[in-house]
């Protein structure tokens, strides 16, 4: 479970989450808001890319403030841009990454990125130069690459939000396979309806949260 | 540019790059000791024999070759005039026995596996205060984000064509370094996030004890 409590950051004078309180335990939960609107920082707090000036982030009872590289361990994070989540020239070495800073032994690590290349479709991309994919392979490689080290939770800051329509499909059918629990950060109400919780923020507050119909319908209103 | 390597299976590319990088070495020194034409014609021959077992395509071969046979006819040219031509066309083969030798690594080892060796190779500095570890995680990123930031650079220039600006260093600076920093903060997150944590190295004049 991530818990989130009495939650409060600022950048400098801009106050970017106010009171966030949140307990995370479903599957499926969705994060919508306007731009600014703070879920992005939100999405960060929760492996401990950020630090809240106040309250706590808790993850299965990890706190992000004083066991980072834990919290870190457990909750793997997917940017929205793969060009910059991309860190090795190779496919396979980025896949293999994660794993090397898990200090796994050579055969483990070669086993283990075997197996995700064959599960997302990339086997035939293993030696491929990254900076050469295209943006739903880059993507595909970027949750590939998260996915291999084996996370508790799954973040994704708006994966598709630079892909074209086919390559949004490929990530999102991607995304419907994923078996961890799944806190989806996205602009597009179409990719929730399956989920099982919605959280929408507005102006850094949590404005509305709860089944996918209700907190949409939240948020249309708040959009027109 | 960068992604020099190109896939293959052969025994070339599955031999060890620890190997091929030390016969890289060898090679070079030895080249320089040994003074014969034939010789180094026979040497190409065998290059050429090894080129066509890794399956390299010769495109490829001749593009990281083009540069350098520019600059290989001023010398053969310069020994013409100033030496003799036998002299310039045996420095001419050394050179390009030296330069396919190298080709042929690069295309057929993948840069990573190069970076670990000289990751390996420079595990003495730690005692100086070199981390390793870190030094090749920088050689892969810059490996990585050149080909980016061309991309990124050459954005830039059509944005400014578009409006008007023709080609001009100081206006494409700026805005590549903006960028450049914003891709640099993201990175870092990318890293911590994936938890990279390299061990910190001590040089021996500080440890104590």
């Amino acid at each position: 479970m991530i818990q989130v409590s009495n939650v409060n950051h600022r950048f400098g004078e801009r106050a970017v989450l106010t009171g966030i309180n949140l307990s995370i335990r479903e599957r499926r939960v969705g994060v919508i808001g306007a731009n600014g609107s703070g879920k992005s920082t939100f999405a960060r707090l929760l492996n401990g890319l950020l630090i809240p000036d106040n309250g706590t982030v808790i993850v299965d009872g990890l706190d992000t403030r004083e066991d980072v590289k834990a919290v870190r361990r457990r909750v793997g994070f997917v940017f929205q841009n793969p060009d910059n989540q991309i860190v090795f020239p190779v496919v396979e070495e980025d896949i293999a990454f994660g794993l090397k800073n898990l200090k796994l032994p050579k055969h483990e690590i070669a086993q283990k990125v075997d197996t995700v290349l064959a599960k997302y479709g990339l086997t035939h991309l293993r030696d491929q130069a990254a900076h050469l994919l295209s943006g739903g392979e880059k993507q595909l490689l970027a949750i590939s690459a998260v996915l291999v080290m084996e996370p508790r939770y799954v973040v994704l800051d708006e994966p598709m939000t630079l892909l074209d329509l086919r390559n949004k499909k490929l990530v999102l059918d991607t995304i419907h396979t994923i078996e961890q629990p799944v806190i989806l950060i996205t602009h597009d109400l179409d990719h929730l309806q399956d989920f099982e919780r919605v959280i929408v923020f507005d102006e850094g507050r949590v404005v509305a949260d709860g089944p996918p119909r209700e907190a949409t319908r939240r948020y249309t209103q708040a959009m027109a | 540019m960068l992604s020099l390597y190109v896939p293959g299976g052969s025994f070339i590319h599955r031999a060890p790059a620890a190997v091929k990088l030390l016969i890289l070495l060898i090679g070079s020194a030895a080249l320089f000791m040994v003074s014969s034409i034939p010789v180094h014609a026979a040497e190409l021959v065998l290059i050429a024999g090894l080129f066509h077992a890794a399956r390299l395509p010769w495109r490829d071969t001749v593009r990281q070759l083009r540069t350098a046979m520019i600059l290989l006819i001023p010398i053969f040219l310069f020994h013409v005039f100033i030496t003799d031509w036998v002299l310039g066309l045996e420095t001419v083969l050394r050179i390009l026995v030296l330069l396919l030798l190298a080709v042929l690594v690069t295309l057929t080892t993948k840069p990573t596996e190069m970076i670990d060796v000289l990751e390996a190779a420079a595990r003495p500095l730690r005692h100086v205060g070199v981390n390793p570890s870190k030094a090749s995680m920088m050689l892969s990123m810059v490996i990585r984000f050149i080909p980016m930031m061309m991309r990124e650079a050459q954005e830039i220039l059509e944005a400014q064509r578009a409006r008007g600006l023709d080609r001009n260093a100081i206006a494409l600076l700026m805005p590549l370094l903006i960028k450049t920093l914003k891709m640099a903060d993201d990175l870092s997150e990318a890293i911590e996030a994936r938890g990279y944590d390299p061990e910190p190295v001590v040089p021996v004049w500080r440890k104590k004890g």
